[in-house]
């Protein structure tokens, strides 16, 4: 579904990711892991079509189409979600009314029909006991005077509705107690299907006993340095980045 | 020597009183106005380029070079159709038509609700209707800008409204300026708000064709005890029409004043809005948007003046630039030593589409009195980047995203319109600059 080959991206002068290569097949999850300022939510980030950072090199495709060569919207009508570690708050535009506008737009790419009042209303009623989310919230200004779970599980009920190929979490469990972290990872788990495919950034261990991965790939100074399976999340959990560091620096 | 402008179109001005002076000063009382109006003109000339009040916005210039103020005799005729055309869709109202500065019989709607009447400014004149002896250039005076002064000596026409006490009056007035010619329009409203009465007045002025023309709307208001006024104007017109209002009110005890103020086109538009509270418990209010695109400029004065105790002023403007317009702001407010228990409040917002557009804001508050609550707030930006990212990582369209947070930024001022055709109107202008 995903294939990305020695992608290299940079933020104004500062070379951030240094070529990364990673396959994520349909039904996947794969959860990203890394120190802090490693470029997991550059590569997050990149993937979601940002403008902020220039691609420098290397190849992305999505289900065979370049997607470095879409814009951010185009990206997300093909298939592709961010769930944002810090979502945006918009006074004056309304959770309902933005979903409704962006499934419609989704929608419309896909040669479907738009969805009538009805009919998003009922998907909108189903998608919310997901995330566990109220009604009253959504008609507020998007995300606007949310807590930091509303924000979350705001990110996971759009996900919901949007039905994306691939999901990119990106540090959903920051901010999170663990009440909270057990909806959205529930949320999450619900929408796993074998035709989508998801990728869980994260710098604790924690999310991924609720999301569990099928692969897990340690990022450092911009480059996957170590991929394993599950267990490598806990082995990280136990001892740290440190060794991994030592390892990394060791075999430049 | 003192600084002279617009020598050329006072000596036309002066010319054009001479021609007309049989029709112009058939009332002794207006006629002693229209002539000192008119030597404080020839004294005092146009707002030159340093002009204070004027700085940003040198409208003298831009009529020299645009306007000709020749007396004009051959007008376009005006269709039905191009009349409708000018309307707000859905819009219940008593429209009063006036073409090139004529009221239109034809064209207008007979106010039928009691306890409001219309008549125009050249039959008050002549039948000394003690309304125009109470209001022609006593609010808006000739003495405080010269444009106040020009419309005093050449206003022939215009709207004089008396809503007598208790009425509340359901449809809004609206008055419809429509002009053909490429010269210039100068018209006189005079309204008075009894006590405890109520009505809506809107007014908009629109040019038929391409050429240049130019509007001198002056207002004055009267709001009486109790009573709730609220004045609309839209500003809608071609892209070389030039336009100057000047709208000054009074308040009474207790009495409710707004003003909806938007600006969506034109070549130049100046708005000077002077709001008098001069008694106690008076609420204004003062709403503004701007969404200028193209060349358009429109600089917004206000000026809300608190001169007795225990009245609130708030006061909202919004301004979107695209393209190379340009916005200018300046509100004022001042409380007198005698406004104790001041409540008065004011923001101005703008958002800046292109590296090319502009905007100039400036608040000024004189503040006499010590028990006050004053608060004003200004800021210009861009776009929010992380917004628009934010709404198309979920596949909204950049045309249309951006137009969601546009929407978004104007929602508290086009909130404040009430009337849904007209908040719709403004809605549906947003959306289709946006998807040019």
């Amino acid at each position: 579904m995903l294939s990305i080959k020695n992608l290299q991206a940079r933020i104004e002068e500062k070379e951030i990711l240094r070529g990364i290569n990673l396959e994520v097949k349909a039904g996947e999850v794969h959860a990203i892991m890394g120190p802090n300022g490693s470029g997991k939510s550059t590569l997050a980030s990149v993937l979601a079509g940002r403008e902020d950072y220039e691609v420098t090199g290397g190849e992305v495709s999505f289900d065979g189409k370049d997607l470095l060569e879409m814009e951010a919207d185009e990206r997300a009508r093909e298939g592709v979600f961010l769930a944002f570690q810090y979502p945006v708050e918009i006074p004056g535009v309304s959770t309902t009314n933005f979903m409704k506008t962006a499934i419609n737009q989704v929608r419309e790419h896909k040669g479907e029909k738009a969805l009538d009042a009805v009919s998003f209303l009922k998907l909108m009623k189903e998608k919310m006991k997901l995330v566990d989310i109220d009604q009253s919230l959504l008609s507020r200004s998007l995300n606007e005077g949310f807590s930091g779970g509303e924000k979350k599980r705001n990110e996971i009920f759009q996900m919901a509705m949007l039905e994306p190929k691939l999901a990119i979490l990106d540090e959903t469990d920051s901010g999170l107690d663990i009440d909270a972290l057990r909806i959205v990872s529930n949320g999450v788990n619900a929408l796993r299907s074998k035709d989508n495919a998801t990728i869980v950034v994260t710098h604790y261990q924690r999310l991924l006993e609720y999301i569990v991965p099928d692969y897990v790939h340690v990022l450092y100074k911009g480059r996957i340095v170590k991929s394993g399976g599950k267990e490598l999340a806990l082995e990280l959990e136990e001892k740290g980045y440190d060794w991994i560091k030592e390892e990394a620096e060791a075999t430049v | 020597m003192k600084k002279f402008a617009g020598q050329s179109i006072i000596d036309k001005l002066s010319e054009r009183f001479e021609a007309s002076k049989t029709e112009l000063t058939s009332n002794a009382a207006i006629a002693e106005v229209r002539q000192k109006a008119l030597n404080h003109l020839v004294e005092n000339g146009l707002p030159h380029a340093k002009a204070e009040e004027y700085k940003f916005t040198n409208l003298t210039r831009a009529l020299e070079k645009n306007i000709n103020f020749e007396m004009e005799t051959e007008t376009v005729s005006v269709s039905k159709e191009d009349v409708q055309k000018l309307k707000i869709e859905g819009l219940e109202a008593y429209y009063l038509t006036f073409i090139n500065g004529q009221f239109s019989t034809e064209f207008s709607d007979e106010v039928t609700e009691e306890g409001v009447s219309f008549t125009t400014l050249s039959a008050a004149i002549s039948s000394n209707n003690a309304l125009a002896a109470k209001y022609f250039d006593k609010l808006s005076k000739s003495t405080e800008d010269p444009f106040v002064a020009m419309n005093s000596v050449l206003a022939s026409e215009g709207a004089v409204i008396e809503v007598k006490a208790n009425a509340e009056i359901k449809k809004p007035i609206f008055l419809q300026f429509i002009n053909t010619k490429s010269s210039d329009i100068q018209a006189k409203n005079l309204i008075e708000v009894g006590t405890n009465a109520q009505v809506t007045v809107i007014e908009k002025i629109d040019t038929l064709g391409a050429e240049p023309g130019f509007s001198n709307m002056v207002n004055e208001i009267g709001v009486a005890a109790g009573a709730n006024a609220k004045f609309y104007k839209i500003e809608n017109d071609t892209p070389a029409s030039y336009h100057i209002s000047n709208i000054h009110v009074t308040q009474g005890k207790d009495s409710k004043f707004t003003s909806n103020t938007i600006a969506l086109d034109g070549a130049m538009v100046r708005n000077n809005l002077d709001i008098k509270l001069e008694a106690e418990g008076c609420e204004a209010y003062m709403n503004g948007l701007y969404l200028l695109h193209g060349k358009t400029h429109v600089d917004n004065h206000t000026t809300v003046d608190h001169t007795m105790p225990n009245a609130y002023s708030n006061e909202l403007y919004k301004g979107i630039m695209d393209d190379k317009s340009r916005g200018v702001f300046n509100g004022k407010i001042f409380v007198r030593k005698d406004a104790q228990k001041t409540n008065a409040f004011q923001s101005n917002k703008n958002i800046l589409l292109t590296d090319d557009a502009t905007v100039n804001t400036k608040p000024q508050l004189e503040i006499w009195a010590d028990d006050v609550k004053c608060s004003h707030g200004c800021t210009t930006g861009q776009l929010d980047k992380d917004a628009l990212f934010y709404l198309m990582a979920r596949g909204i369209k950049k045309d249309r995203a951006m137009a969601m947070l546009l929407h978004a930024f104007a929602s508290d001022v086009i909130e404040n319109l009430q009337i849904e055709p007209i908040q719709a109107y403004v809605e549906a202008i947003i959306t289709s600059r946006l998807e040019k």
